[in-house]
This record gives structure tokens, sequence and C-alpha cells, in this order.
């Protein structure tokens, strides 16, 4: 194992490799930092290259990519309130939040500083445990992954600030929106209109970047550029004052870090349920739960981490299993197939050298996130100075690209228009956005796992509970639900005329 | 009207006879799109990057892979079927074509699309989890046979490829389609996933891509769908070697064109993927997925498609999946 550990870095630290994985951080930390261009798109738009390379310096390429582009999502978010990736979306409100109380530097340095830590955390964690978190992660059946989604659908209430009426209205409708297209359990398409391009239903990016990026758009458009828009912000100090926010919410760096890797390692789920269910347990545990939404560091600590630590974590199963744990995973599958490697369970003892270099690889490539990650921050404030009437015309521009880009097909950037309209109308009228975006997520999830649950059980309800694993899923998300109702149902009994809403949603 | 018809008429008069004056020598003047209907770092989409890369120096033209996924392959498929017939858009045409159009998902058959070579063909399996009770093809469909229902299968998504292949099977030995039941999935990877969670007794995914767990013990291989044994895997039996009916299946990839491709511009193509084939490039890499050199010409492929289309409704009508 030492060997193999140090011919893996004899493999990576050769200096073209250290320069392939200095451009792809430079490379993720823009495709990261557009909104509207995702780490799925920027690891697929590496797979020609990666035709022309070897095995390692193409694994650091991708590894690098991703690692970079997750972390590079957030600052659009933070500074304009449109998330880069979905992995940012869960706290992107969180983030654009202290940009406008004049935080945007601590926002930043916050996201970075953890996603370095959690990276790194959760590479610790695919070098020690791999195989025993694969062994683990793969006993989740279809039932297993219902309960972990309906689970997540949880989140969508419990972080939302609003009222919790309209945010479970949200969610509803990203739910509906989620049933379009091909029912896996049956095969029968649904509210397509004979429209082939449904029949995969609304794909998520092109949803995500919609309702984020169109839905500011235009609101610009509708009241001019924001107040409190953070034109004069420097962003210099990006690490002024992060000593003190991590030492105070080290716990959650850490618990972040571990739910991440954890979570990553599930096939399926990926950096962007990672970050929600962090997001989520931080505001939980927090000693100031009220503060979330204000503008407090806390969650964007949190789940900062776990993005990251997911980003490695989804190497998991692909390493031990060749089988993705999410869409980069599975592509980077596809890579190794090409260069003649297959990932599985031999790989270990067949091929170490290779498992050494990925663990090697995002090392190095949580590291060299550190200074570009800073790089990148302050160049930030370059886009900061552009007018908004010049700014948001051009990120349109990469919406549309981005959204084209998913399937190739112009259909997309319909789709994201129009989801783009409806989230601005409902965040006009108070509905918070985030739900519905979770309903999109997870919403196929739930379903697919709820009717191939029932297809194998023929109907059983039993089924749910059939299994360990699934038992204790799902009694921990019935009792959430009951202590929920019952919570909610008392604060209606003690103050019957206030509505229990700590601030508008925006 | 009527001088339409007469145009028309000399056009396709002209159709039949070009093959004899074709001198295939038709070669690109700008860059050639290569649409695939399946998402990046998959098996088709890597054998056509390859053999994008190849036909780029043969016919001396960039070739842009584009991947139009959705729809169970309708989406891909449909771009390449109402593409210009100019030889500027060509694609991976795979099996789907022989089976959207029974489920009644489009009107699209491979009769909208020119085949110009097969480029790989993937063989299903019958594979269990490594505790499973079965060690034979024979135990487990008796076992399907005395219990129908109690078995279940997952491998892809309802009335998918590998769905056919066992309820085809089962449907050749006589035995009640329906006697194992499918559990769809959205794919081979989570197939694998639920079989190893004990969630399904089998899957029927190609046997390339349940090879690496295979090789390490995780899964057994009952059986391959085709007639010769894998090199890779030479313990896993044939169907051919231990059925009665002798039933295969397996999933097949194709470059293709649209329709009504003229002939000048199909042949030229056929004879480069027959030039990028007999490369060492290629070799080596059909090598490294475990996968051995096809070739089969534009007519037999017409030809096999057509059997495929013809075998599947048929596959798919007994099931129950058309009508």
């Amino acid at each position: 194992m030492p060997e193999a550990l140090v011919g893996a870095i004899a493999l990576v630290f050769d200096w073209q490799v250290l320069a392939v994985i200095l451009m792809a951080a430079f490379y993720g930390a823009f495709v990261g930092s557009v909104p509207g261009l995702t780490a799925t798109m920027s690891v697929a738009l590496l797979v020609p290259l990666t035709f022309f390379m070897d095995p390692v310096p193409a694994i650091a390429a991708i590894v690098t990519t991703t690692a970079t582009a997750i972390f590079a999502g957030d600052i659009p978010g933070a500074l304009l309130r449109i998330p880069g990736t979905p992995a940012s979306a869960a706290y992107v409100g969180e983030a654009y939040a202290m940009t406008q109380k004049g935080q945007a530097e601590l926002a930043l340095g916050t996201s970075l500083v953890t996603a370095v830590i959690g990276g790194l955390i959760g590479t610790v964690v695919l070098m020690l445990v791999a195989p025993e978190l694969a062994r683990f992660a793969i006993q989740f059946s279809s039932v297993e992954y219902f309960w972990l989604a309906s689970l997540g659908l949880t989140c969508a209430v419990l972080i939302s600030g609003g009222s919790v009426a309209k945010s479970l209205a949200s969610l509803m409708i990203g739910l509906l929106i989620a049933t379009i297209g091909i029912d896996v359990a049956v095969g029968y398409p649904r509210f397509t209109f004979g429209q082939i391009e449904l029949l995969d239903g609304v794909s998520f990016i092109p949803a995500m970047i919609g309702m984020f990026a169109v839905a500011e758009i235009l609101r610009n458009v509708a009241r001019g550029p924001r107040v409190g828009r953070p034109k004069d912000q420097n962003l210099a100090a990006v690490f002024k004052g992060l000593g003190q926010v991590l030492s105070n919410f080290r716990w959650g760096v850490l618990r972040g870090s571990a739910l991440g890797s954890v979570v990553g390692a599930l096939p399926g789920a990926g950096a962007d349920i990672a970050a929600w269910i962090s997001y989520t347990l931080a505001k939980r545990f927090s000693k100031t739960p009220e503060k979330f939404g204000t503008g407090h560091p806390e969650g964007i600590a949190e789940a900062g981490a776990s993005n990251n630590a997911a980003v490695a974590g989804a190497w998991t199963p692909a390493l031990c299993f060749g089988i993705p744990g999410d869409t980069v995973t599975a592509i980077a599958i596809g890579i190794l197939f090409l260069k003649g490697l297959q990932p599985g369970p031999l790989v270990f003892t067949q091929q170490p050298d290779l498992v050494y270099a990925v663990f090697v690889a995002f090392m190095v490539a949580n590291l060299v996130l550190l200074p570009v990650g800073f790089i990148a921050i302050r160049s930030a404030r370059y886009v900061l100075k552009v007018p908004a009437s010049v700014l948001m015309p051009v990120i349109l521009v990469f919406c549309m690209v981005g959204a084209f880009a998913m399937t190739n097909s112009v259909f997309a950037i319909w789709i994201m228009l129009a989801l783009g309209v409806l989230a601005f109308f409902m965040e006009e009228n108070g509905f918070p956005v985030a739900p519905a975006i979770l309903g999109i997520v997870l919403g196929p999830m739930v379903e697919d796992n709820f009717m191939v649950t029932m297809l194998k059980y023929q109907g059983d309800l039993t089924g749910f509970f059939d299994r360990p694993i699934a038992t204790v899923l799902g009694v921990f998300t019935l009792t959430v639900w009951t202590l929920l109702l019952l919570r909610y149902l008392n604060e209606q009994r003690a103050h019957r005329p206030s509505k229990g809403s700590l601030h508008a949603p925006r | 009207m009527k001088l339409r018809h007469a145009v028309a008429a000399m056009a396709a008069t002209m159709l039949v006879s070009t093959p004899v004056f074709a001198a295939c020598d038709w070669k690109p003047q700008r860059a050639v799109t290569y649409v695939v209907p399946w998402g990046a770092g998959g098996g088709t989409d890597a054998n056509s990057r390859m053999l994008a890369s190849l036909l780029e120096r043969e016919m001396g033209q960039p070739f842009n892979v584009v991947n139009r996924t959705g729809g169970n392959g309708v989406v891909g498929h449909s771009a390449i079927a109402n593409a210009a017939a100019d030889g500027y858009t060509v694609g991976a045409v795979t099996v789907e074509i022989a089976m959207m159009r029974h489920i009644g998902l489009t009107d699209l058959s491979h009769e909208n699309v020119t085949p110009i070579a097969l480029v790989d063909i993937v063989p299903a399996s019958v594979t269990v989890g490594r505790n499973s009770p079965f060690e034979t093809l024979e135990d487990l469909l008796a076992h399907a046979e005395a219990n129908p229902g109690a078995l279940t299968a997952s491998g892809t998504s309802q009335g998918g490829i590998w769905h056919l292949a066992i309820a085809g099977l089962l449907n050749a030995e006589g035995i009640d389609p329906q006697a194992i039941r499918w559990i769809p999935s959205d794919g081979a990877a989570s197939g694998m996933q639920e079989l190893m969670a004990g969630g399904v007794d089998m899957v029927t995914v190609a046997l390339s891509e349940a090879k690496a767990l295979i090789s390490a013990g995780e899964l057994r291989g009952l059986a391959y769908m085709h007639d010769t044994r894998m090199e890779a895997l030479p313990d896993v039996p044939t169907t051919k070697e231990v059925l009665d009916s002798e039933w295969t299946l397996a999933a097949f990839i194709t470059i293709s064109a649209p329709a009504d491709l003229p002939e000048e511009i199909r042949c030229s193509y056929e004879a480069a993927v027959e030039r990028a084939f007999a490369t060492q490039e290629w070799a080596d890499f059909k090598a490294s997925r475990g996968s051995e050199v096809v070739w089969m010409n534009s007519a037999d492929t017409a030809e096999m498609m057509a059997q495929a289309d013809e075998n599947l409704g048929a596959t798919m009508r007994a099931i129950g999946l058309a009508n």
C-alpha cells in the first residue's frame, strides 16, 4: 500500500501532470463561476481532450476541474444571487444576504476555506475507508433511496424562512414539474404534449439556471439593479475575520465534511443534495437558527464543506464497484474505460497506482484550490464593476449557452426561460424558489424509488420497512414529519393571529 | 402533378442506377456533425468518439461529436433522421431504433436512416449476486417456471433492451415471459447497484458491463446471450450452448446517416469506416474495452436492422409491451 502511494505521488508530481492540474483548476474556476455552466458540463467538455491524455493527467484534470468548479459556483451565488453550479443552490440566498450586508469577502472566504477543508477531509475519508464506505453505500436499494429522498424533501420546509404553506406550495410546484416525462416504472410519457424533447422530463440544469439566473435578470429589469449591489466591495481581504468564523463553526464544518463524504458516496445523491442536507442540519443544530437567511456564515461553512467533500465521496462507489456516484464520475468511468482501466473491486489490487493517483490528485487539487480560488474571488471584483445593464445580458447569454449545452437542444432554452418567468412571479408573490428547486431535484428520486419498491413488493406497503437500513430511515423520516406537524399545530394554537414568519422571503 | 411524378420517377431511377457509377471518393468540405443519442462516457459515446477521430483522419475534416440525449434515445435518433441527407450529419443509431416505434414512442424506424456500418455488438447476460442460490441458468429457469412472479430482474427501463433480453428468453423457452418480473432501473449501473443491494434477483445487462464485478467475484455470470463465449470471461456459458431455443440477444451500435443519403456519399463513408476499422488504433481501442472488432457493410447492417426490428417487435408483442 505505501509503495503504491509513493508510486502515485511520483505519477502526479510530474511537471506535465501538475501543469494539467493548474490549467484544470483555472478552467474549473472559470466554468464554475459562470452562471449557467456547471461542473458536469465542464467535465463533459473535457472528454474529447482526455482522449489524447495519459490516464493519470486525465484523471487529475477531471478531479481538479470538479473540485474547483463546485467551489467557484459560490462566487456568482454570493455576488449576484445566481448559483454557478447546482451545488451552491442550497445557500445562495444566505450568501447573497451577507453580500448585501457588505460581507461578501467573509461569505466567499468562508466558502473557499471550508471547500478546501471539506475537499481534504473527503479525500482522507476516501483514502482510509473507501472499500468500507462503498460496501455500506452499495446496500442502498430503492427502498432506502425512497426514504432518503423523502427525508430530503423535508429540508424544503425546514430551511425556508417564509410561511410553511407557501414553502409547501413551492415544493409542490417543483414536484409537479418533476413528473413531466416518461415514467420510469411503466414507461408512459406524461405531460409531454407530444413533444419528444419533453420525454426525458424537464432537465434539471436548465430549470435551475432559469429559476435563479433568469428570474434574477427579470428582477433587475423590473425594478433596476438591486439596492446594496456590492459594486464597491473590493474583495481584497478574503481571509479577514475567517479564523473567528471557522473556530465558531468548526463542528459544523466537520459534520458537513463527514456528511458530504457519505452522501456523495451514495450513487445518485451528489454534491447538491449533500449541500441541502448540510445547510438544513446547520440550521437545526445552530445556537442561533433565527440568524439563518439574514446573512449568517454558519450554514455556508457547513454546506460549503459538505459539497466539496461529496465530490471526493462520489468516487467511492465509482472506484470500488464501477458504479458512478454522480454525473461527473459517470463520465469519468467512461474515460477510465477508454484508457483500458476497469474501475471495480479488482482495481485496488490490480492497479493500486491508479487508485492512489486519484487520491493524490484530489489532495493536490484541493490545495491548489486555495490560491486559485483566491485569484478567482479577486478577479470577480472586475465583474462587479460592470454595469448591470451590460452584465445581465451577458449572463443571459451564458445561461442560454449552458442550458443548450446540457442536451444540445434549443428546447432547453425555452424551458429555462419559462421557468425563469415562473420563478420571477413566484418570488414576487412571496413564494420561495428554493423548495421548488429541491422538488425538481428530488421528485424523480422519490417517485421512481417509490414505484420500483411497489413493483418489487407487488403493492405491499410493508416492503418499505422490510430491510434494516430502510426501517431506520423510514422510522426516522416519519418521526421528523410527526414532530414537525405537532410543532406547527402547537404554534398555531399558541399564537393564533401571528403568522410566525420571520421575514418576507425574497 | 404529372411533371413532379415524372421527375420523381427519374430521380428514383437515377438513385437505383447510381451504384454502378459511384466512385466512392466523396469528401466533406466542412466539419461533420456526429450525433450520439446517449450520454458522454457510455459505451455508445466511447465507440462513436473513437470512430469520429479516425474518420477525421480518413476524411480530412473535423467530426464533431454531439450528445443528443433524452427520451430513451428518441431525441437523438430523431435528430439523425431529420437532418439533411448531405453527408454532413451522421450518427450512432443503436438497437433502440428497432424498439421505440413498437412501444409507440415515435414513428421512427430503421427506414428513416441509411445505415453505413456496424460499429459494435453488445450481447446481454444473465447475472446474479454472489450469494444467489442459482448456480446455472437451467436452475434459475426451472425455479422461475415453477414459481412465476417470484423472481425479479433489472438493468434498464421498462421495455428497454435488457428487459426484452430476459422476457424474450423466457418466451423462447416456452415459459411465461412475465414469470420473472421486470424492475425498471435507469441504466445498467443502477440495476447492478440494486442487485448488489439485494433488491432484485438478477440483472440482464451486457456481459461487458458486468465484467468488472463478475471478475471480482461480486456478481456471478450465469449466461452470455451470444453464440460464442466472451474471451475475457471464458467460464460464462452461452445461451446457445445451454438452451434448446438457442436464444441470443445483443444490442448494437451502428454509424448511420439520414434516409436517402446519396449513394456516392454512402459508399464513401462505408469505405472510410472500413479503413478506420482496419487501423491498429481501432484494434487497440476494442481490445482495451474487452470487445472484438466487428465489421458489417451497409447492406448487411441494413438487413440486420430490419431483422432486429421484426424480431424485437415480435418479442415485444409476445410479452405484451407492444400491440
